[in-house]
């Protein structure tokens, strides 16, 4: 089957149906195993047992990044291709990112506190971080003041891709602003030398996080695809008792 | 300028200056902003000019934010943002022609208020004038990011503060750029030509991807 | 295990994303059982999908 033919919803559910329990089961298996490498990794000589911090601080931070990431793939199907999965997959990505996005900037700063002796420093990364947050949040809101969701999906594909532009270069302006403000003094979240035994839990790690964020989108894109059936079921319900009123709106991907 | 750009040009300019006075209440803000912060950060004139110019930066900011949502309300709500999307010239220079009839009728107002608000803040002649230069490149650029916020939000009822939410992240970089600018000028970390000349490719980028993201959103919401 | 004198910092960042991460679960299955619901509602009224396979119009 192409991609193309998962642009019907009804096949896209019934595909999520058969994938769904082999990455639930596989994520929670990557899950155990990489926390228990995590806990048996040797301890960093210079931040001591923090350094376990470090295995979901990346990648959580990895993946707020990722999120974002298809997040913009996404938008482009919606405005280009006008895929109808499209926006509900921008839609259902967001909350997901920003809970990824609000956990890599917790850990952050409970590894900040021992580390610099406090818990929010405003380094270059923590502050993008920060704005990336606010960039999550705010087309959060945008999709829930709208209530008509194929324009509320394109006025948010819009702002998602103009914020893929202004992601680097707020990562870069926030770097300038960093080197002028701050001596480089600070103990470096991920320094260069990173041990192999260091390396191999939070790569184990990262790929967990990677299926969490597969299992816990394709749950968020089914539940929906099934939001828009019951507003459109609804809808025909609402013109069928009041013929004369009935409205002829677009149909969302039911 | 074509002629039909310059007529809009004008009736923008003229809607804007006669109707509520924006300039003048946006000026009024900014002075309003600048007074209150001594009250929160005390009156000490050392402090007062090191921050000066992120005092300036940021009640600039502001007040350009406060005036963006009436950008294209206005002409929605009497129907002409439809005239205009269906007169069949390109979308994207007639919200260019907006945002600069705006600019001038908002932004403009900043710039010129500046140096007299740096009075207070008890900014010395030099870093009165980076400041003001800094305004007059990088306040353009706020108006055309804001554009996009305030397309996105134009069907909204109330859609004043989701604008500035959805803005403030993208304004970042010319807030840090203006601000550093400034700041150089005065004690020279870096020379000032160098954060200056970024704020004025940051002001032209913003003059590419305002426009055509403002139209794009235009577009989507009217159909 | 002996986590040292930070244990605390520790424990606490991994009970917050355990804790993030059973909010997101939560949220998901809630969803899931709220759109079954009302569907169920619907069906239950007679009002369901007429062409389940085809697309619109």
């Amino acid at each position: 089957m192409a991609f193309w033919d998962y642009a019907n919803p009804t096949r896209f559910l019934r595909l999520v149906q058969i994938v769904l329990p082999w990455l639930v089961g596989l994520c929670v298996i990557t899950f155990a195993v990489g926390l228990y490498m995590s806990f048996q990794a040797p301890e960093d000589y210079q931040q001591g047992q923090t350094i376990r911090i470090m295995y979901i601080h990346v990648p959580a931070a990895w993946l707020c990044m990722m999120c974002y990431t298809v997040m913009s793939l996404s938008s482009i199907g919606t405005l280009v291709w006008k895929h109808p999965l499209a926006d509900v997959s921008a839609k259902s990505a967001a909350p997901i990112g920003a809970a990824f996005t609000f956990m890599a900037l917790l850990t952050g700063s409970l590894w900040g506190k021992p580390m610099w002796g406090t818990y929010w420093v405003w380094d270059a990364r923590l502050t993008s971080v920060l704005v990336l947050l606010i960039m999550y949040l705010g087309l959060m809101t945008l999709w829930r003041t709208m209530d008509d969701p194929i324009k509320a999906g394109k006025a948010a594909a819009v702002l998602t891709l103009v914020g893929a532009l202004n992601l680097p270069i707020i990562k870069f302006s926030v770097d300038w602003w960093n080197t002028l403000h701050q001596p480089a003094s600070v103990v470096r979240l991920d320094g260069p030398t990173i041990h192999p035994d260091q390396l191999w839990p939070l790569l184990v790690m990262a790929i967990a996080f990677t299926l969490l964020f597969l299992v816990l989108h394709l749950m968020a894109m089914r539940n929906e695809i099934l939001r828009r059936r019951v507003r459109a079921l609804r809808m025909r319900a609402a013109s069928a008792s009041h013929p004369g009123t009935a409205a002829a709106t677009a149909q969302p991907a039911e | 300028m074509s002629g039909w750009a310059m007529a809009l040009f004008k009736r923008d300019l003229r809607l804007s200056v006669r109707i509520g006075g924006s300039a003048l209440v946006g000026v009024l803000f900014f002075l309003a902003v600048v007074t209150v912060i001594p009250f929160g950060v005390g009156p000490d004139l050392n402090l007062l000019a090191r921050i000066g110019p992120a005092i300036l930066w940021i009640g600039a900011l502001l007040a350009t934010l406060l005036g963006l949502d009436r950008l294209f309300q206005a002409d929605r709500e009497d129907g002409t943002l439809d005239l205009m999307m269906m007169s069949g010239r390109p979308l994207e220079l007639v919200v260019l022609v907006k945002c600069l009839a705006h600019w001038i009728a908002t932004g403009l107002p900043l710039v010129v208020a500046a140096p007299l608000l740096g009075v207070f803040l008890n900014l010395d002649p030099v870093s009165m004038g980076a400041v003001t230069a800094t305004l007059l490149v990088g306040t353009p650029a706020l108006t055309l990011i804001g554009a996009i916020g305030a397309s996105l939000t134009v069907s909204l009822r109330r859609g004043g503060l989701l604008l500035a939410v959805l803005v403030i992240p993208l304004a970042i970089p010319v807030l840090i750029f203006g601000v550093s600018s400034a700041d150089a000028a005065i004690h020279d970390p870096v020379p000032f030509l160098t954060p200056f000349l970024i704020l004025c490719a940051l002001t032209l980028i913003a003059a590419v991807v305002g426009p055509v993201a403002s139209a794009a959103a235009l577009r989507f919401s009217s159909d | 295990m002996d986590l040292g004198p930070h244990s605390g910092f520790i424990i606490a960042s991994y009970a917050l994303c355990i804790l993030t991460v059973l909010a997101l679960v939560a949220w998901v299955r809630i969803d899931k059982l709220v759109q079954d619901r009302a569907l169920k509602e619907l069906a239950d009224q007679g009002i369901v999908r007429n062409r389940p396979d085809t697309p619109k119009q």
